[in-house]
C-alpha cells in the first residue's frame, strides 16, 4: 500500500479515536447519567454483551437494505435508460420523478405498511423507494450526455438502437451510474430502517430499527447507541462495496475513478 | 490492396442550414478513383459540411454525392461481410475510452456482426501495419494524441473502404506529430488504394499529400488546383515544394478575401 493510501486510512482513524476519547473523558468529568449519555466504553460493553442479538439485527437490516438497493438499481437503470432514449418521456416523467423524490419517506412509509403489511417486505419497499431516484437521475444524465461524436461513429456503421445502448450509452454512463449508486447505497440503509420503524416486526430476529425502538422504550440508551453505530456500519459496508465495484468498473479509463481509500487512481 | 475503382463526385451540392445560413453553394468536383484530393479553405467555408454529406451524416439541400460507378445513397453497403464503401476519420479520434486499442479498431466489424475471432485477426493486421502492435491492449487514456489518431485511422481502415474521408485528422496535434501523421496518412492511402478526401486547413499538408487541391471560400469552390509534384518525390524543403505551397497560399488568400504578400 502506498504511503499516501496509509495516510488516507490512518488520518480519519486517529480522528475517530480522539473523538471517542474526548467523549469518554467528558462523560467521566461531567458525571452525566448513563441513561442520558453513556460513554463509548459502556456502549462497547453493551454491544459485546448483546453481540448475538445485534449481529442478527444487523444481518436483517443489511438484507432489507441490500435487496431494496438491488431492486432500485434494476428499476433505476432500466427506467432511466428508457426515459433517456425517448425525449417525450423525459419531458413528461423527469419532473414528476423529481417531485416524487421530494415527498418525505417517513410520510410514505405508512402507506407501504397498508399495502404490504408489517414485516420485511415493507422495509425492502421503503429502501427501494428512497434509493431509486439517484440511480434513475444518474442514468438519465449519463445517457443523454453521451458524446455526440461517439454516437456518429455508431450511426456511420448503421448500429441499431439496442446495439448503441448496449455498446455505447450504457458503458459511457457507468461513471454517472456509479455515482448515483453510491448515493443510493446510503439511502437504502436509511430507507430500510425507516421501514423497520413503521412496520415493527421481529421477535428474536428483530432488525436494527426495531432494536433501536425497543431499547428506547426501555431507556437502554447504551443499546440505542450500539444499534445506531451498527446502522452506520451497515451503511458504510454497502457504500464501500458499491464504491469498490464502481472503481473496478471504471478505473482503467475514467478520470472519476476513486479508489476505496479515497484516492484518484 | 489494389487501387479503388470508385471515384467520388460532388454534383452541384448545396447546403443551407435552418435560419438561412448557406454552408455550401453549388459545389461540384470529383476525387478520381484511387486519388487523394485535399479541400482547404478558411474556417466556416463549408469544408466539414462537405465531408459530412459525403459520409451520410448530413443531407444536401440540393445536388447529390455519387460514388461512381455506384451511388452512395443506393449502395452504401458492402462488398462482402464487414467491408464498407466509405469510412471516416474525424479531427478528434473518437475512441471508446473503456475499450482497448484492438477493441476500438475492431468496433466497425463488431457492429457489422463479424465473428470475434475474424474481427480480431483483421484488426490485428491493421494495427500491425500502423506500427501499433505494442499498444494493442492499451487503453486510449494511455496513448499520446498522435497515437490515438493513428488508432482512429486504423479503425477507419479495418473495413477496407474504397473511399476514405479524413476530416482534419492532424488539427489537434503539434507540428512534429502532424508530420508523422502525414506520413501515416500517405502510407495508409497508398497501401489501401482508397479514393481519399482530406479536409485540412494546412496548405503544406495539402501540397505534401494531395494530387488535387480544392480551394474553397465563402461556401463555394474558388479554384481546383492540380499539384505539379510527383507523389514519390515530395520533399518539404525543396524549392519546388515551397513554390507549390506559395502558389496554393495565394489561391487560399484570394478565396478568403485577404491580400497575400
Amino acid at each position: 500500500m502506498k504511503i499516501r493510501s496509509i495516510r488516507t486510512v490512518i488520518a480519519p482513524a486517529v480522528a475517530v479515536v480522539i473523538a471517542l476519547a474526548a467523549w469518554e473523558v467528558a462523560v467521566a468529568i461531567t458525571g452525566v447519567r448513563a441513561y442520558l449519555l453513556p460513554g463509548p466504553l459502556e456502549i462497547a460493553r453493551t454491544m459485546w454483551l448483546n453481540s448475538a442479538r445485534l449481529f442478527d439485527a444487523s444481518i436483517q437490516t443489511a438484507m432489507a437494505a441490500t435487496i431494496g438497493f438491488v431492486i432500485a438499481t434494476g428499476i433505476g437503470i432500466v427506467a432511466g435508460s428508457v426515459i433517456a432514449a425517448v425525449p417525450v418521456l423525459r419531458r413528461a416523467l423527469y419532473p414528476l420523478a423529481t417531485i416524487l423524490q421530494m415527498v418525505p419517506l417517513v410520510a410514505v412509509a405508512p402507506l407501504l405498511v397498508i399495502w404490504l403489511g408489517f414485516g420485511l417486505p415493507t422495509a425492502i419497499a421503503a429502501a427501494t423507494v428512497v434509493a431509486i431516484f439517484p440511480v434513475l437521475a444518474a442514468t438519465i444524465d449519463g445517457q443523454v450526455s453521451v458524446d455526440p461524436g461517439l454516437r456518429e461513429i455508431f450511426a456511420l456503421h448503421g448500429a441499431s438502437g439496442w446495439t448503441r445502448w448496449s455498446k455505447l450509452d450504457l458503458p459511457a454512463s457507468i461513471p454517472n451510474i456509479v455515482t448515483g449508486l453510491r448515493i443510493s447505497a446510503g439511502l437504502a440503509v436509511i430507507g430500510a430502517i425507516v421501514g423497520e420503524f413503521v412496520s415493527g416486526y421481529g421477535g428474536d430476529d428483530a432488525p436494527l430499527g426495531i432494536v433501536v425502538m425497543s431499547a428506547m422504550r426501555e431507556a437502554r440508551t447504551d443499546l440505542v447507541f450500539g444499534a445506531v453505530a451498527l446502522c452506520a456500519v451497515v451503511g458504510f459496508a454497502l457504500f464501500g462495496l458499491v464504491s469498490f465495484v464502481g472503481w473496478v468498473l471504471v478505473r482503467r479509463w475514467h478520470s472519476s475513478a476513486v479508489d476505496p481509500s479515497g484516492e484518484k487512481s | 490492396m489494389s487501387a479503388s475503382h470508385v471515384s467520388l463526385a460532388f454534383r452541384r451540392v448545396s447546403r443551407t442550414f435552418p435560419g438561412g445560413v448557406v454552408a455550401l453553394n453549388d459545389v461540384s468536383f470529383s476525387v478520381p478513383a484511387g486519388g487523394l484530393t485535399a479541400v482547404i479553405g478558411p474556417s466556416g467555408c463549408g469544408k466539414t459540411t462537405l465531408l459530412r454529406i459525403a459520409a451520410g451524416l448530413d443531407r444536401a439541400t440540393s445536388g447529390r454525392v455519387e460514388l461512381i460507378p455506384k451511388s452512395i445513397l443506393k449502395d452504401g453497403a458492402v462488398h462482402f461481410a464487414g467491408d464498407r464503401k466509405t469510412s471516416v476519420c474525424f479531427q478528434d479520434p473518437r475512441l471508446l475510452p473503456w475499450r482497448s486499442v484492438i477493441d476500438n479498431v475492431a468496433l466497425p466489424l463488431e457492429l457489422a456482426g463479424i465473428a470475434r475471432a475474424d474481427r480480431m485477426a483483421r484488426a490485428s493486421q491493421v494495427i500491425a501495419a500502423a506500427g501499433l502492435s505494442d499498444a494493442k491492449y492499451r487503453m486510449p487514456s494511455q496513448l499520446s494524441g498522435g497515437m490515438r489518431m493513428r488508432v482512429a485511422l486504423a479503425r477507419a481502415l479495418v473495413t477496407r473502404p474504397e473511399v476514405l474521408l479524413l476530416d482534419e485528422p492532424c488539427s489537434a496535434v503539434d507540428e512534429f506529430t502532424r508530420m508523422q501523421l502525414d506520413e501515416e496518412i500517405r502510407r495508409v492511402w497508398q497501401a489501401s488504394g482508397a479514393t481519399t478526401l482530406l479536409i485540412t486547413h494546412s496548405v503544406s499538408e495539402a501540397v505534401w499529400l494531395a494530387d488535387q487541391i480544392v480551394v474553397m471560400g465563402g461556401a463555394s469552390i474558388d479554384e481546383i488546383y492540380q499539384v505539379q509534384l510527383p507523389q514519390g518525390s515530395r520533399d518539404r524543403t525543396s524549392a519546388g515544394f515551397l513554390f507549390e505551397v506559395e502558389t496554393v497560399m495565394k489561391l487560399l488568400a484570394r478565396a478568403a478575401g485577404v491580400v497575400a504578400t
